[in-house]
């Protein structure tokens, strides 16, 4: 047991913090200081750079484009990504439906999907939860019925309604979870379909979320023929795809290292600001002390993380003591933004929308706290809720 | 980066686990702590002699096993398990520790004596005023020709009444709540002015309040320098945190183990009350802090070598371990119903132990105080 690095470790910490510092798009920078919502094209900027250098993708196996790190510079990668501060990429692709496309896809569905999501080209976005069917995820409606064409060949037939698909008003393509065998058990009669967003009869309608931000959306699909080569893995078992993909989509959900980074922000904000006693902010008894109890929170967090990788490169996958980082990192998530608008006091109130730090009232570090804190309230109930993922906890690591 | 443990680490593990099952059971360890003396020399013997645990943080030299820290974290998370009594802690890792790193010339013979179970220590350094504050001391020790005298009066010194030395904090200068002027001396406990009140206390242990009246000890008894110990004395106890946050890895894994037992077999309402959502989630919540406690040992544990780390770290995994005993011990005892507050099952000796070790060498709110000091600077 130790917590060195290795030379090698350390020169490899070296070379991606120069390639970060050299290839960063200052125009993405200046688009991300200027606070206003970013474009499509520059929410793939960094994707992009880092595709063309072959790190867009490092839990990926090797023969499909992964990097082939160790636990030790995945964890470097990350520190040093929000060290510099560079926006993360997208994990709708990448993340959450790559490897179940690499698990349970066909060498064909391989070839065609893999290469769009490594590179940028396509932006997918997820049909998961429907108004019917939130933590109650097995118990969706959207119907896909199978008929044979005019044309020989034969397509699903989807109806239904799916809704908070992040950023759906971008994407060209989209994972759907629909059911096609409404009479087994719920869990039983699901299909994983891949669905092209601008096939006829979707309708994607922006829903606005408390900060005023166009985030989410609802995804309405009226008689869209799907083509069966476009499910992945068995009719019916789709599932065993998306409890995987739950899994991934919750391991990287800790965001340790952008929690420390958020945590170096709220004590310069709380050095800055000024107690009732004139003091700085950091050093009131009250303060000072929840900001401690959050570090040391982190510090645990950090390590159950460690020990988590440390598991995973000993060949196992991401499985449910992933919930824990889940809940944890969610929970530290949400205290530093409560702690940030907190701190800035009076500045918590006003509303910019896209102004941003053009509009110079109070303190820039003030913008958009409370907007962020706002929104932030999500991820405690986004990837399955916190609730829920004690369910998993007790049910498959306690066995009860 | 690496978190796994050696082969010669699990063996480690393994044979304290062995051994403790087998002669170390609940009612084993309930009949030997309700009769004189309060502990087994038999079993610190086999600690010694059968298990060569005594020597596990030495190095071969001397005649250990060759480990360090992580060794010291292995046998005492073992020992949570079992609640073992006997003062692995006091004797091995405390004055151990302090004998390591003084350079005593009398050192390695009195580790050597360690090792085969011949010297056991226990660690005087509390006072009825000082609560934790390492450096509140009016326990003196006056140098008078060649040799020093002590007078004071040390509280709740845990393993004092079966030790055959102890290692004493005193002032030798300045004043008593100075950082300056402190030394550490190696005290026989058959040594002249030397009284003591023996108790039990309320987790299983035998301790002693112990006064000390004209005690005359050589120069030779004197280890670390006159008069700046304080760091040295703040190393050994910070390694003593981490060993202490070792046993309560032990402790809380059973407590939750337990609950998780007793629930699955509990019947109310026609069903198991494990059952039920509202239980299952605080077992849930019990075992991220058992999960989280444990990673907190493992880090504050491999920190203790880098003195510029060490002390933020052994503060942060106090403070986390503290709030883990307390959630975890209370919510077990909570879920075991009324049989949870009878003395009679495993349960409640675990929550008594867990409740102390919240306490011992400082509180939560002790180390958060410290905690903040150290990272976020002076408080206004």
């Amino acid at each position: 047991m130790n917590l060195d690095f290795s030379p090698e470790e350390n020169a490899f910490r070296q070379e991606v913090r120069a390639f970060i510092k050299d290839n960063y798009p200052a125009e993405l920078r200046a688009a991300q200081d200027s606070g206003r919502q970013l474009t499509k094209a520059e929410q793939l900027a960094w994707h992009k750079v880092l595709a063309k250098k072959g790190w867009v993708a490092p839990s990926w196996p090797v023969e499909f484009g992964g990097t082939g790190w160790t636990p030790t510079q995945k964890y470097i990668w990350s520190e040093e990504s929000a060290e510099a501060d560079v926006l993360p990429v997208l994990p709708f692709g990448l993340a959450m439906l790559a490897p179940v496309v690499y698990t349970f896809g066909t060498e064909e569905q391989k070839k065609r999907f893999l290469p769009g999501i490594y590179n940028g080209d396509v932006w997918w976005c997820q049909g998961y939860s429907e108004p019917g069917a939130g933590s109650d995820l097995a118990s969706l409606k959207t119907r896909a019925e199978r008929i044979t064409a005019d044309d020989g060949k034969e397509y699903y037939i989807v109806n239904g309604q799916k809704t908070w698909t992040t950023l759906g008003q971008y994407a060209d393509w989209g994972f759907f979870l629909v059911r096609t065998d409404p009479d087994a058990k719920p869990q039983a009669g699901i299909s994983f379909l891949l669905i092209d967003m601008k096939s006829p009869g979707i309708e994607v309608r922006p829903i606005i979320t408390l900060e005023g931000g166009h985030e989410v959306n609802d995804v309405f699909l009226d008689n869209v023929k799907v083509p069966v080569e476009n499910r992945i893995f068995h009719e019916n078992q789709g599932w065993t795809c998306a409890k995987a993909l739950l899994a991934h989509e919750r391991s990287g959900i800790a965001g340790v290292a952008r929690s420390k980074r958020n945590l170096e922000k709220l004590r310069s904000i709380a050095t800055t600001e000024r107690s009732d006693a004139g003091g700085s902010l950091l050093s009131d008894a009250f303060f000072r002390r929840k900001v401690a109890e959050l570090e040391i929170d982190l510090t645990a967090l950090e390590f159950t993380e460690l020990r988590t990788l440390a598991g995973e490169s000993s060949g196992k996958g991401p499985g449910p003591e992933s919930s824990i980082l889940k809940i944890k990192g969610t929970e530290i998530q949400q205290r530093l933004q409560e702690l940030a608008l907190e701190a800035v006091g009076h500045y918590g109130a006003p509303f910019l929308g896209d102004l941003g730090h053009n509009a110079n009232i109070g303190p820039d570090y003030a913008d958009g706290l409370a907007g962020e804190m706002f929104n932030g309230r999500k991820t405690s109930i986004y990837g399955g809720s916190n609730e829920i993922q004690r369910n998993i906890i007790a049910k498959m690591v306690l066995g009860l | 980066m690496d978190f796994s443990f050696t082969d010669e680490q699990s063996m480690l593990r393994d044979t304290v686990a062995s051994y403790l099952a087998d002669n170390y059971s609940f009612d084993q360890r309930r009949a030997m702590l309700g009769q004189e003396p309060g502990w087994s020399s038999a079993i610190w013997k086999a600690f010694a002699e059968e298990l060569g645990i005594l020597g596990a943080p030495f190095s071969e030299e001397l005649g250990g096993l060759g480990g360090g820290p992580v060794e010291n974290m292995i046998v005492m998370q073992e020992m949570g398990k079992a609640l073992v009594v006997e003062p692995y802690l006091g004797t091995v890792v405390i004055a151990g520790g302090f004998l390591k790193h003084s350079g005593h010339p009398n050192a390695e013979a009195l580790i050597g004596q360690i090792i085969a179970g011949e010297a056991i220590f226990a660690f005087a350094y509390a006072e009825p005023q000082g609560r934790y504050n390492l450096a509140d001391l009016k326990t003196t020790a006056k140098k008078d020709g060649g040799s020093y005298v002590l007078n004071g009066m040390k509280a709740v010194v845990i393993g004092a009444p079966y030790a055959t030395h102890l290692i004493v904090t005193a002032r030798t200068d300045a004043g008593q709540r100075d950082a300056s002027g402190i030394s550490v001396f190696i005290v026989e406990t058959s040594a002249p002015g030397i009284t003591t009140r023996d108790y039990p206390t309320v987790d299983g242990f035998r301790a002693s309040e112990v006064t000390f009246e004209n005690v005359r000890v050589g120069a030779e008894a004197l280890i670390g320098p006159e008069n700046h110990a304080l760091p040295l004395i703040e190393k050994v106890v910070d390694e003593a945190i981490a060993a202490t946050c070792a046993e309560a890895c032990g402790v809380l894994s059973k407590l939750h183990e337990g609950t998780l037992e007793y629930t699955r077999q509990r019947k109310q309402f026609g069903q198991p009350i494990s059952a039920f959502q509202v239980l299952q989630h605080r077992m849930v919540d019990m075992f991220i802090q058992v999960e989280q406690a444990v990673s907190m040992t493992y880090m504050a544990t491999i920190k203790l070598s880098d003195d510029k780390t060490r002390t933020k770290a052994a503060a942060a995994a106090k403070v986390q371990i503290g709030k883990a005993c307390r959630f975890v011990g209370q919510n077990a005892i909570q879920m075991h119903g009324g049989m949870g507050v009878t003395n009679e099952m495993a349960i409640g000796h675990y929550f008594k132990r867990a409740t102390m070790i919240e306490s011992a060498f400082g509180s939560t709110d002790h180390h958060l105080a410290r905690y903040e000091r150290l990272s976020l600077g002076q408080a206004a």
